[in-house]
This record gives structure tokens, C-alpha cells and sequence, in this order.
């Protein structure tokens, strides 16, 4: 039974503590999303004071996960939800601890960006990375609209697209030993890079992940690793 | 017409593992319509209830779901104005064939009330009289194991050992009820009926009931109706939900607690408005 159609509970404060759980998940996205963005940011113009300010963010985006983690086990504890609203506190927690470790990765770049002395590999490979983080801000932002409307459509296109960023993870990548091989100077500034794309294509490993949560918010059924729906098999 | 004697049920120490789907049935319903005089109480109920497992039948107050168990013993036919349509099988037997036995039927599918409702007699004849009406004993011996063995079943020997001969209503509530289905058990039925039977218990003793049903599925075929979803989701394999008289759904109780394919159910046991 989909959850997208449903009445609302006859206890409110119950309704109340659900909304407030889809409410922080909504805010804590938000959060990440922006720190992806700015780390990148950071990163590509070296702007140290940004990257300062991403890592103190992410104390936030840790605290966030924290409170929706106590919200969902006090509802749990006390509610005792069933079908639809089990599977949305469930969720949640997964949601929020995939979001912290997005804002993890977000971090990462910002620790890369501050290490970093100068860019002077080809133009086109930053406009690569910059082309990457879009693409998987993208995907972030369409997994979490997906779970907050509860679209099984769009939480399947999430999963497919997936396949694009490890794609261009896999260009960037053999772009970065090209200019090893190139010059040995260049090794400091690459092997950093190497693991700034990386994290990016781990953030696009978390948006999946969201959009599987999201999938199996509304439907009660899990995506396969091809991001294909599975027939449950029966079972005592 | 039913097999001849009442026999005591193969003992087994753990319950089936086979997947629900591929059990034989034990009692299956087919399109069963109940009428209180010219009240419509069931529509057209069909279910099949598996071997050795438990069914819980859940739904908000007067939805039929102990009107369709009393069905399954035949319990409504005490109440007058009652009518039933539609067919109920037994192992395939016809319950309301009028060849049946409707006192060897109540053996073979013992019942357990909302209320403890011990006889006003002692813990040992409560347990005794069915088999003792039945002629399950040839002697006193023979009697003395049977009860001695349903008390043990029930899990209430141990409590009730050195006062086998004290009024059983002078037991706890837990206890009573406990004794009751030792009292069911006693007769060797294969399927047991329970209409909310924890609902007068405190948590402890309604624990140690949900305890004794784990244990007793590995022998008899249980059916519970009770107004606790969550209870409905600890000890039940399958779930029916029932709403205004009909049948709404019915599946895996895992599938109908985490993912029911009805509105209907879905509002019921989330407690949105139906």
C-alpha cells in the first residue's frame, strides 16, 4: 500500500512527530547539498576561508543526524509504527546517516582544498570535477525530492543515472594518471585529486542509496543492484 | 461426517518451517455469510487457514472477526437468529454438515475465551471433565497423565503441582487463563480458537500466554482474534483484517504490518481514520 495517499492519524501529536521527522530530513538535505556545492567550490577557486566554513557546518549536519536518529527511536519507542510509517522512521535514520556521510565527503574535499598549493593541471579537468559535483548534487537533490514526494519513478531514475558518475569518475580518473605520467610534479596535486573525485562518486553512491530508501518508502520493496524492483519470495 | 474418534494430536517439539504458502489447510472458508436475525453480520468471507501455525484475526470492534471464529466451532448456532451461509471445511469435512457431531467438532477445535472461565471445580477437573466426557481415559492413571501432560502444555504444572486439588478460580488471572487452555488442550484438539484472550491479562502474564501459543504451534493450528495489532505481529505467522463485516485482506503477517496492499488496512493498523 503506497503511503503518498494516506488520511491523517487520528492521534495528532503522532501526525505532529511524523511531519517534524520529514521536516529535518528535508532541512538536514538542505545542509548537505549545500556543503557539496560550497566544498567544491572551495576546492576549484582554493578558497581556504570557504572551506573553513563547510567544516564547521558539518558539525551541524552531524547534530541534525543525531536529532532525527533520537525523534525516529523515541517514536519507535512510544508510537510503535506500522507498515507506511514504520518503514518512514526506518528510512529516516538510513536517510540521515547517509546524509551525515555526504557531509563527511564534503569535508574531505574542503581538508584537499586547504592542502592544495596551486591548480595547474589543464582547465579541463577542473571544469571536469566542477561538471562531476554538479551532476551529483543533482542526483542528491533528486533522491531527496524523491523520498520527501515519495516518487518511486524518479527513485528508480536516481539509481539508473548512477551509472553516469561512475563513468565520469572512471574519465577523471584516467585523466589524473595522464598528467602523472606527464610530470612527476604533478603527483602531490593528483593523488589529492584522485581523492576529491573519490568523494564525489561515493556522494553519488549515497544519493542512490537515498533514492533505494526512497523506492522502498513507497512501495515496501527493494531495488536490485541494477535499480530494478525485486518480487518479495514467500517465506515463513 | 467426522472421523470417528477424538485422538490426542502428534507431539512435536518445534513448530513447521515450511513456507505458509505450501502447508496443508486445516480449515478453509468459503464465502461464509453470518445474519443476526436481519442484521448482516459477515459478507462472504472465504480464507484458508494453514497447518500448525498461528492466524490472527484483527479489526476494530464489530467487524465480524469473532463472529467468523465462533463459526469455525460452530458457536453461533447457541445464538438465536443465527444464520450461516457459505461453507467451512474441517480437513476437508463439511462443520455444518447435519451428519456432524457438533460435541466431537468443539473437541477437535477447542476454544479459549476473552474471560477465564474456569469450571467452579478443582484445577484437576477442570482439566479431566473433556476427557472424561469424551472417554479419552480407559483409567485413572490414564487420566492423571492426561492432565498431568495438558497441564505441562500449558505451561502451568510447575505452578500448580502441590495444589492440583484447590479451586482453579482461586488461580491468578494469567494462571486461569492458562488453565483454560490446558482445558482445551486436554481433549487433544487440532485446532484451538482464542478470542482475545490476553485482553484481561496484565503484560506479564499476557507475555507468557504469547509464549505458550509459540510453543503450541509446532502441534495445533491456532486462531486468535485480538484487538493488540501489535500482539497480532508477535505471534501470529498470518494475519486476516476484517472491516464491516467483510474480509479485507489477508497475507503474511510480516507483509500486512510492513506492507499491506489495502487502504483499508493500511489506516487501520497505521491508526489513521478507516
Amino acid at each position: 500500500m503506497s503511503p503518498s495517499a494516506l488520511n491523517e492519524h487520528i492521534v495528532t501529536s503522532y501526525e505532529d512527530e511524523l511531519t517534524l521527522l520529514a521536516r529535518l530530513i528535508s532541512e538536514m538535505g538542505g545542509m548537505v547539498e549545500l556543503a557539496i556545492t560550497d566544498a567544491t567550490t572551495a576546492l576549484l577557486k582554493l578558497n581556504h576561508e570557504l572551506a573553513t566554513q563547510v567544516r564547521a557546518a558539518d558539525k551541524k549536519i552531524d547534530e541534525m543526524q543525531h536529532r532525527i536518529d533520537d525523534l525516529a527511536v523515541s517514536v519507535i519507542a512510544r508510537r510503535q509504527p506500522m507498515a507506511a510509517d514504520l518503514r518512514m522512521v526506518i528510512t529516516a535514520m538510513q536517510v540521515a546517516s547517509d546524509l551525515e556521510r555526504t557531509g563527511d565527503m564534503a569535508k574531505q574535499l574542503c581538508k584537499r582544498a586547504v592542502q592544495i598549493e596551486s591548480l595547474s593541471l589543464a582547465p579541463k579537468f577542473y571544469n571536469g570535477v566542477k561538471h562531476m559535483t554538479d551532476l551529483v548534487a543533482r542526483q542528491l537533490k533528486a533522491a531527496l525530492d524523491a523520498y520527501a514526494t515519495r516518487d518511486a519513478a524518479a527513485a528508480i531514475d536516481v539509481c539508473k543515472r548512477d551509472d553516469e558518475v561512475d563513468a565520469m569518475h572512471t574519465s577523471l580518473f584516467r585523466e589524473l594518471l595522464t598528467y602523472m605520467m606527464e610530470d612527476p610534479r604533478n603527483i602531490t596535486q593528483c593523488t589529492h585529486m584522485l581523492f576529491c573525485t573519490k568523494s564525489l562518486e561515493r556522494v553519488g553512491d549515497h544519493a542512490t542509496n537515498i533514492a533505494e530508501a526512497a523506492f522502498y518508502l513507497e512501495t515496501g520493496r527493494h531495488l536490485n543492484a541494477h535499480g530494478e524492483d525485486v518480487p518479495a519470495e514467500d517465506e515463513e | 461426517m467426522l472421523a470417528g474418534k477424538v485422538k490426542m494430536t502428534q507431539v512435536s517439539d518445534t513448530a513447521p518451517t515450511t513456507p505458509l504458502a505450501q502447508r496443508p489447510i486445516r480449515v478453509s472458508a468459503s464465502d461464509v455469510t453470518v445474519h443476526y436475525g436481519a442484521k448482516q453480520a459477515l459478507f462472504g468471507v472465504s480464507i484458508d487457514i494453514p497447518d500448525r501455525a498461528v492466524t490472527s484475526f484483527i479489526g476494530p470492534s464489530g467487524c465480524g472477526k469473532s463472529t467468523f471464529l465462533r463459526c469455525i466451532n460452530r458457536m453461533n448456532d447457541t445464538i438465536e437468529g443465527c444464520r450461516v451461509g457459505g461453507s467451512i471445511t474441517l480437513d476437508g469435512e463439511d462443520v455444518y454438515s447435519p451428519a456432524l457431531d457438533v460435541v466431537e467438532l468443539r473437541a477437535r477445535v477447542g476454544m479459549v475465551f476473552q474471560k477465564p472461565n474456569p469450571f467452579p471445580k478443582s484445577i484437576y477437573e477442570n482439566v479431566a471433565y473433556g476427557p472424561k466426557i469424551h472417554g479419552l481415559a480407559r483409567s485413572k492413571a490414564d487420566l492423571d497423565e492426561i492432565v498431568v501432560t495438558s497441564l505441562r502444555k500449558a505451561g502451568l504444572f510447575e505452578e500448580v503441582k502441590d495444589r492440583l486439588h484447590e479451586p482453579g478460580t482461586g488461580l491468578s488471572g494469567g494462571q486461569q487463563q492458562r488453565l483454560c487452555i490446558a482445558r482445551a488442550i486436554a481433549v487433544g484438539p487440532e485446532v484451538i480458537l482464542m478470542d482475545e484472550p490476553c485482553s484481561a491479562l496484565d503484560p506479564i502474564a499476557t507475555a507468557v500466554i504469547e509464549e505458550l501459543i509459540d510453543e503450541l504451534r509446532a502441534n495445533y493450528t491456532i486462531i486468535i482474534v485480538t484487538h493488540s495489532m501489535q500482539q497480532a505481529a508477535r505471534v501470529s505467522q498470518k494475519t486476516a483484517f476484517f472491516h464491516l463485516g467483510k474480509l479485507i485482506e489477508e497475507g503474511r503477517t510480516e507483509d500486512i504490518f510492513t506492507n499491506p496492499t489495502k487502504k483499508q488496512t493500511q489506516d487501520y493498523i497505521t491508526g489513521r481514520i478507516g
